[in-house]
């Protein structure tokens, strides 16, 4: 058999893959050209176009760009580990220590939060913790606090809120990888003297490595490109990247720098994964599956 | 004789179920103990409970003289031997057996020697670097064993990890496990549904049923002088008729049998006559065309129903005259017995002594 055989086209495989191809074509890879197009213009005073990386040189030009640019990876990689150290026993409790029957009613209680949208999410976060907020007022009624606080607007509100907001795209590949781990290999090393430390480390997250490393893309991806949670919980001084995207081509007017914004963060993204799964040791088409 | 393993009235209760009642037993250095058991008696909660990972709800469990309640399975000197063996597959087979020496903190150069000893001892010398998905399953099983015995544990708990394993691969396996046990001089604990492997690997063996143990005995006395009707039908082969005392003593009891038959066996105590018994006999005490000349054999007929034929382990399908009742024997292939066809009718007999009877519960 010719080996390069299966790679010829037939009419069917065509026909077959026609959808795909159309909509990866129209709504992907077109608008990114344009985007790609568009970052690298720039307008003259005279009014016409010309091309040239001015619009990137602008973005190393000032800082307060690539400041918010590192701020945001920075952020992002913070998230996507807190939120892995959150969902682990999580996934751990769901998989390994209820029983089978309770464990749908925990999986239900994990995906309930994403029935609804993101945005009424944030917004019940912020019910509780701004300065008239549910937590305040109980807080202040007990006498523990004379004054009420402001837990909004800040970092650590941020952080807390992407947390939240992505706990199920990390819990879920976890628990579907933690289900294949046998139990025997736990108490095999829990008898071969190993404590719970040597447990973790030596079993239980090598195991579980490519749901770690497909939750980690793409929590970080959804961190990366959120809006919303960053806009509403980080207030003034918690710039996000995405923001100053939304500034240029919403408040500035100037769509070719926003372009050229977008094709960094695009950028970065590849750049971190690529990271990830090169210090992990892990394929990319194994993560996927 | 020193006691590595001593178990005093253990019992175990999962909300009323009790899996495990009033178990004793005692194992002294060196020796290979055998839990024989059909699945679900019991034995694995009582090998879980030695190991550490089931607390049990009453009694006492003493490794070498140290009373065990309250301590987690890593600080226990026994290790377990799992029946789908465990092995880590993340790691290299050497990485696998050097796991636990890693765990007591022992230096990178005596760890190294320690595994390749102990490989070379299970007869995989060099085998370290291998994949454990690249071995074959004899070959697991070694490792398993490796990476327990490195540890130099009091005891070792072998949980069925012949189970996995095909026939061909298990006889041999049972073989090489004894020789090793023998070699390492370790304490064994093992526990299986298949008797061949508890009575050719054990110096003991303990015949658990429904949470009890039926009998602790050499695996000849369990075979030749069972105390319990359980044990005459769970240990090897047996023919079984039920029926009435008419009369006698245990020496000799006199029996009526449910479809007929008259016979006079020994048993293991003395009965009431017109109480209902059990009665045993093995397939290769029921003697085919027994010579004329032997006084008190209880002698019938029966005819032929068909020739299983199993080599050195043949035997003949029959039915004793104007009965249902199927009897299995023995047919020792040495050419005296050759003329038997189906459907023929021959004389067997059998020596009172060579057949057991108990009370029917």
């Amino acid at each position: 058999m010719n080996p390069h055989r299966r790679y010829r086209f037939s009419l069917p495989l065509v026909l077959f893959l026609s959808p795909v191809l159309i909509w990866l074509v129209l709504l992907i890879v077109l608008p990114h050209v344009e985007l790609l197009l568009m970052s690298l213009r720039v307008e003259g005073d005279d009014g016409g176009f010309s091309y040239s990386l001015a619009n990137y040189r602008q973005f190393f030009d000032e800082p307060i760009y690539w400041l918010t640019f590192v701020r945001t990876a920075v952020y992002a990689i913070l998230v996507t580990f807190l939120t892995f150290l959150v969902a682990l026993p999580v996934a751990f409790y769901i998989t390994k220590v209820v029983s089978p029957r309770r464990q749908g009613l925990l999986m239900l209680l994990l995906l309930m939060p994403f029935w609804v949208s993101e945005l009424v999410r944030v917004y019940g976060w912020m019910i509780l913790l701004r300065e008239s907020g549910v937590i305040n007022h109980f807080l202040v009624g007990l006498g523990l606090w004379e004054q009420p606080v402001e837990m909004l607007y800040n970092d650590v509100a941020m952080v807390m809120g992407l947390v939240y907001t992505s706990m199920l795209f990390m819990a879920v590949p976890l628990v579907s990888v933690l289900e294949s781990l046998d139990d025997s290999l736990i108490e095999a090393a829990h008898d071969l003297g190993g404590n719970i430390a040597s447990i973790v480390f030596r079993i239980i997250i090598p195991h579980a490595m490519p749901g770690i490393v497909s939750g980690c893309i793409v929590v970080f991806m959804l961190t990366l490109g959120n809006y919303l949670t960053p806009n509403l919980m980080g207030g003034k001084n918690s710039l996000w990247f995405t923001e100053q995207i939304y500034n240029q081509f919403i408040a500035s007017f100037n769509w070719n720098q926003g372009a050229s914004f977008g094709f960094l963060l695009l950028l970065l993204s590849s750049l971190v994964i690529w990271a990830g799964l090169k210090i992990t040791r892990q394929k990319l088409g194994k993560v996927v599956q | 004789m020193a006691i590595d393993l001593a178990v005093n009235q253990v019992s175990k209760s999962f909300g009323a179920f009790t899996a495990v009642e009033k178990v004793s037993f005692e194992v002294p250095q060196g020796h290979f103990f055998s839990i024989l058991g059909p699945s679900g008696c019991g034995k694995t909660t009582l090998l879980r409970m030695i190991a550490g990972f089931t607390p049990p709800s009453e009694g006492l469990i003493a490794i070498r003289g140290r009373d065990m309640q309250g301590v987690v399975p890593n600080r226990r000197p026994v290790n377990l031997i799992f029946q789908h063996l465990a092995l880590f597959p993340m790691m290299t087979v050497g990485q696998n057996i050097a796991f636990g020496l890693e765990r007591r903190r022992e230096k990178r150069g005596v760890i190294r020697r320690k595994v390749a000893r102990i490989l070379e001892r299970v007869g995989l010398p060099g085998f370290e670097a291998k994949k454990i998905d690249q071995l074959s399953g004899g070959q697991q099983q070694r490792v398993a064993i490796a990476r327990c015995l490195v540890l130099e544990p009091a005891v070792l708990l072998l949980d069925e990890p012949l189970g996995a394993l095909d026939l061909k691969l298990r006889e041999q396996m049972k073989v090489e496990l004894k020789k090793l046990q023998v070699q390492v001089g370790t304490t064994f604990v093992y526990i299986t549904h298949d008797q061949s492997e508890a009575l050719v690997m054990s110096d003991a063996v303990a015949v658990m049923n429904a949470g009890r143990f039926e009998q602790v005995d050499t695996p000849q006395n369990l075979y030749h002088h069972p105390q319990s009707a359980f044990v005459a039908r769970f240990v090897g082969e047996n023919n079984a008729w039920t029926g009435r005392v008419r009369g006698g003593d245990a020496a000799a009891l006199q029996i009526d049998t449910d479809d007929g038959c008259r016979f006079v066996c020994r048993a293991a105590e003395s009965l009431d006559a017109g109480s209902p018994v059990e009665l045993f006999i093995r397939p290769e005490a029921l003697l085919i065309e027994p010579d004329e000349g032997i006084a008190d054999l209880n002698r019938f007929e029966v005819q032929v129903r068909s020739i299983l034929f199993d080599g050195a382990n043949s035997r003949l399908l029959a039915r004793p005259l104007q009965t249902d009742t199927e009897l299995l024997i023995a047919l020792p292939q040495n050419r005296q017995y050759d003329h038997i066809r189906v459907d023929d009718r021959i004389a067997v007999g059998w020596a009172p002594a060579s057949g057991i009877c108990f009370a029917a519960s």
